[in-house]
């Protein structure tokens, strides 16, 4: 088979279609988001017919992968990890009714948080679901995974968590690929019950997957992502999981680490390598990415027995990715250093494009504003959260994704009003739809503004799921159409834009104002290949 | 052999492309690659930068370690100081000299280039003009590239054969003009190294 040139994103999606994916579902988030874009775009998928579209939000996207594999096929669903919590009711469960076609749950860790929130670490959800975990540390093993996670996934009967972090996602290396792989036919679970979590049968499932769970540890200790290496030097022994173990071994250019290590690329933890590292050595380091899960679990409560190194007790530091520097120091060994940045280079932080219909939303709202004063904009994710930085200063919230409408709503209750919300499009329909519903329950005294670019822009420009239909949805919920304004935010309209949000402001009731004017990066990609198009 | 090699700018500027050139040159020679890239967030006007390593070996971190980069290819000035921290003692840097301004901060651009002049090994290059003489400055990219070439262990003529990869669907016309922009920054390394 050829070798080609993959990011570790794009690994996992061949992985999965040479292994005989039938669906794949997603949200997007970075670091994830290539893994569907690699499958939209490939001929192969294509050809073998295999279901690519973006979902409305993670929960959807989960539960579409759960019915896909009640049908017997292979599904995959991806997300990054704080989309995880958004789907963390039915991947929850999914271990509970566990799996019959091949599930796959790819979460993409961001360390750093190079573009997200927080740095919560997906192998605690998965830990606390009770389902494997596999974790490549380079883009081969990504491939290797996803090609063997369904088969790993069907024989266990649970989903199969597959977790990587920033780095891999967005890093390229070559992969060779394995033969390719039939879908499964369509098969009804054999037991009919199998997927109804009525208590009575919840409590089975539950008792089944606390059986199961030897089973995971067994396939964990003979599994072959996992190794133990020995080493001459016993004073210390190493855990490295994921891709902690490149940043160890970039230490060592003849690649001869001293010390034992055991490699840790699947869980539950190999109890029978932790174990004989343990007995062997008089002191334990973990290398791990995210949170000291692995570091906690060997420590314990009381922390009797040898010294465990890491994140908890400061060897590494406890929060950021890892990279071959911080483990160097950690192992104490003195490590290189380059020159200082002379002290004129300034910071560069991220803004809106020029020419953005999001900038002139925010002119519009902060003269619109100006007689209520400062501090009751609330605004969610996307590329709009960049109204916080200068020279809007336009916004005082950003929490998670539909936080802006229920915030806005929160506040307004406590008497702030006017309260204003502004979410994107694709936001408003991954989680805001049901804070407008809760608000317009209530009548609450708050300006919604949606504003539509007609895609997803930060993650680079994906389909929107209510494309075209906002204005229907808002009505559909209950807002009067009295006080659905759409406008077009442009420089010519600034004063007619200011005055008809200064109008609503001023209303008692819920208003959604819609400024629509297309993202200026798909604008200019659809014109290009209009171009192409009919030039061809 | 190894390079490890630091691509810097701006996000929109064209790294990648030069990241991507490289890779097919370093496949097509048979060596091991790794790539790390900046995606997301970070590209809305922000810096950005790419890890890019190739050796004749595998290769353990897709990072590079700090104080170990050979090379620095920045596309803007600014940036090339921004990861001085990662260049070797005896790194080149080899940096376009136009500064791409978007903050309402950024230094006197003489005392950027001072800058750059004060690290021991450098080449400071106009790309944009280098590129407009050669026929487009979208190709500034590829001037870099070009110039870039010089300190990278792989035959010029592999690199010539990757550039043929990237540009061969977008036809002969702008195969050749990307060829004139690498053949143009090479001979500026040349002549200044």
């Amino acid at each position: 088979m050829s070798k080609l040139l993959m990011l570790g994103d794009e690994a996992i999606a061949q992985g999965a279609i040479d292994a005989g994916l039938s669906g794949v579902y997603a949200y997007p988030g970075t670091p994830s988001t290539e893994i569907m874009e690699f499958i939209q775009g490939s001929k192969q998928a294509a050809e073998l017919n295999i279901h690519r579209q973006w979902s409305a939000n993670e929960k959807t996207a989960m539960e579409s992968a759960i019915g896909m594999s009640y049908a017997g096929k292979r599904a995959m669903v991806c997300f990054k990890h704080v989309g995880l919590n958004v789907a963390a009711d039915a991947f929850m469960n999914a271990a509970v009714t566990g799996v019959n076609g091949g599930l796959i749950v790819v979460s993409a860790d961001d360390p750093s948080m190079h573009s997200s929130q927080n740095e919560q670490d997906s192998r605690f959800y998965a830990k606390f679901a009770m389902i494997p975990i596999l974790e490549p540390a380079n883009q081969q093993e990504a491939y290797d995974m996803a090609y063997s996670g369904f088969e790993l996934s069907e024989k266990l009967n649970v989903p199969v968590m597959l977790r990587i972090t920033t780095r891999l996602a967005h890093s390229r290396a070559d992969v060779l690929r394995k033969e390719i792989k039939k879908q499964n036919d369509i098969k009804l679970p054999s037991d009919p019950r199998q997927f109804v979590l009525l208590p009575a049968i919840a409590r089975k499932n539950y008792k089944n997957l606390l059986l199961n769970q030897p089973a995971m540890e067994m396939e964990s200790e003979k599994s072959a992502f996992n190794s133990y290496i020995q080493g001459t030097n016993t004073d210390m022994g190493i855990i490295a999981t994921g891709i902690a173990y490149n940043y160890l071994m970039e230490n060592y250019p003849d690649r001869n680490c001293p010390y034992p290590i055991v490699k840790v690329n699947q869980y539950p933890l190999p109890k029978k390598q932790i174990a004989e590292l343990y007995n062997t050595c008089k002191s334990i380091m973990v290398l791990e990415e995210g949170y000291p899960i692995v570091e906690e679990m060997i420590k314990g409560f009381l922390n009797v027995g040898k010294p465990i190194h890491g994140r908890l007790d400061g060897t590494l530091p406890r929060d950021g990715e890892l990279n071959p520097n911080i483990v160097a120091k950690g192992l104490g060994m003195t490590v290189t250093e380059g020159q200082a940045v002379p002290s004129i280079v300034k910071q560069r932080p991220p803004s809106l494009c020029q020419g953005c219909g999001h900038r002139d939303v925010y002119e519009d709202l902060n003269e619109a504003l100006k007689e209520y004063g400062t501090g009751r904009v609330f605004a969610d994710i996307g590329c709009y959260t960049l109204g916080a930085l200068p020279p809007f200063n336009a916004i005082n919230s950003c929490v998670d994704m539909g936080a802006s409408i229920t915030m806005a709503k929160g506040a307004a209750d406590a008497g702030l009003v006017p309260a204003v919300a502004v979410i994107g499009d694709s936001t408003f329909t991954h989680s805001g739809m049901t804070g407008l519903l809760d608000a317009v329950n209530e009548n609450a005294p708050i300006t919604v503004i949606i504003s539509d670019n007609s895609t997803t822009g930060m993650t680079g420009g994906q389909d929107s799921s209510a494309h075209g239909r906002i204005v229907e949805i808002c009505k559909g919920l209950g807002v009067h159409p009295d006080h659905i304004r759409v406008m077009t935010p442009l420089k010519k309209n600034h004063e007619e834009n200011v005055r008809i949000m200064k109008e609503e402001l001023a209303y008692q009731g819920v208003s959604v104002l819609i400024p629509q004017r297309e993202c200026i990066q798909t604008f200019a990609r659809r014109k290009k290949s209009e171009k192409k198009e009919s030039n061809d | 052999m190894k390079n490890d090699i630091i691509l810097a700018g701006v996000g929109g500027q064209g790294i990648l492309s030069i990241a991507a050139a490289i890779g097919l040159a370093a496949v097509n020679n048979n060596l091991y690659i790794k790539q790390a890239e900046v995606h997301g967030m970070s590209q809305r006007g922000g810096d950005v930068q790419s890890h890019l390593r190739i050796s004749d070996a595998p290769i353990a971190s897709d990072l590079i370690p700090a104080g170990k980069a050979d090379l620095i290819i920045s596309v803007e000035p600014m940036e090339a100081l921004r990861y001085l921290p990662m260049l070797s003692k005896d790194g080149w840097i080899v940096t376009n000299t136009v500064p791409f301004i978007n903050i309402t901060d950024y230094p006197q651009p003489e005392e950027v280039l001072a800058q750059v002049n004060a690290v021991k090994n450098h080449i400071a290059i106009d790309a944009e003009a280098i590129a407009k003489e050669a026929g487009s400055a979208r190709a500034m990219n590829i001037v870099m590239l070009g110039a870039a070439s010089l300190f990278l262990d792989i035959p010029f003529g592999k690199i010539e054969e990757g550039i043929r990869q990237l540009f061969g669907k977008k036809g002969n016309d702008v195969v050749e003009l990307n060829l004139k922009a690498l053949r143009a920054g090479r001979e500026f390394s040349e002549k200044n190294r």
